[in-house]
């Protein structure tokens, strides 16, 4: 997107630094975000109607471990709040600061999707994978899509700490620090709702 | 200078005492609704699924509000109309699916 970097170029040097142009970045991105909560509307509406079809198979109380889903409920939390001091450092200009905090996020949630994974990976392994029961199909569509999310915002922010460190705190990089965040605030939303239908309630 | 776009947006700065009072109510919010469901054996089911319900709803707010700064300024106005157009959408999306559904069962029974 040759046209496209020379704008954001033209913006980094402020050759035509546009007042708007920043919120309305932010503002496509969060009609995104929106779009992207209307596919997870989709999914969780799948799994409230397939929800309790467990073909004889497991159930949510046989499967699920919750004091594992609480460790990896506060890794997602605590990464939320990290993002949140990072973007406080970037607004003070303090660029070391900023990638100490993008590093202890990245981390955490490396630890969120590597529990993720694990609790996977037993359970296709104990012969509970997506395809033993309606419930197991939707249950694996919902989770697997929020882990799917949380491991673009890991890349994304991999890809931003790059950036950091070669570009620095420019207006672009901060424009794009600031839609990470907001990314990463979603999921932790979205997780929300799904440790308490999916788990919580699955236990019950 | 680069104040005025960055606070602009809608999803702009928060301060670090925002942070600290979200993260704050998001861990208590989330320790009660794991707490209801492990140790709330003796409440009956209704009570500890309304009570889970309420505290993800109280919690989803919390992170609207500390973490992304919802709030009533009118630079944060489109955001929350476009958040309540897509709350109607996901309505419509899951109650629909569900209403659909269980009169289909009801039906086929």
């Amino acid at each position: 997107m040759p046209a496209d970097t020379s704008t954001i170029d033209a913006v980094a040097t402020g050759k035509f630094e546009h007042p708007d142009t920043i919120a309305n970045q932010a503002f496509g991105f969060w009609l995104y975000i929106m779009s992207d909560l209307v596919l997870f509307a989709t999914i969780f509406a799948t799994y409230a109607v397939l929800g309790h079809n467990y073909a004889g198979g497991p159930t949510g109380k046989d499967l699920f471990h919750l004091p594992y889903l609480f460790g990896e409920t506060m890794l997602l939390l605590f990464s939320s709040a990290t993002c949140g001091l990072a973007m406080l450092a970037m607004h003070k200009d303090k660029r070391g600061l900023v990638m100490t905090w993008l590093t202890v996020t990245l981390l955490l949630g490396l630890g969120f999707i590597t529990m993720e994974i694990n609790e996977f990976h037993h359970m296709i392994l104990d012969g509970n994978g997506p395809d033993r029961s309606g419930f197991l199909s939707a249950f694996f569509t919902l989770v697997g899509t929020h882990g799917a999310h949380v491991s673009f915002g890991l890349i994304w922010m991999a890809v931003m700490m790059g950036q950091v460190i070669t570009k620095g705190l420019t207006l672009p990089v901060q424009s794009r620090l600031l839609r990470l965040s907001v990314f990463w605030h979603f999921l932790d939303i979205v997780w929300v709702g799904v440790f308490t239908i999916v788990y919580l309630m699955g236990v019950m | 200078m680069n104040q005025t776009p960055i606070d602009s947006t809608g999803a702009g700065r928060g301060s670090f005492k925002s942070y600290t009072i979200g993260f704050i109510f998001s861990i208590v919010l989330t320790a009660i609704a794991f707490l209801a469901v492990v140790r709330g054996g003796g409440l009956p089911r209704w009570a500890i699924l309304f009570g889970i319900s309420g505290a993800a709803i109280v919690q989803i707010l919390v992170h609207l509000h500390y973490f992304l700064h919802f709030d009533t300024s009118s630079a944060a106005r489109w955001n929350v109309l476009a958040l309540l157009f897509t709350l109607l959408i996901m309505i419509i999306f899951v109650g629909g699916s569900l209403w659909i559904m269980s009169n289909l069962n009801y039906r086929m029974m």
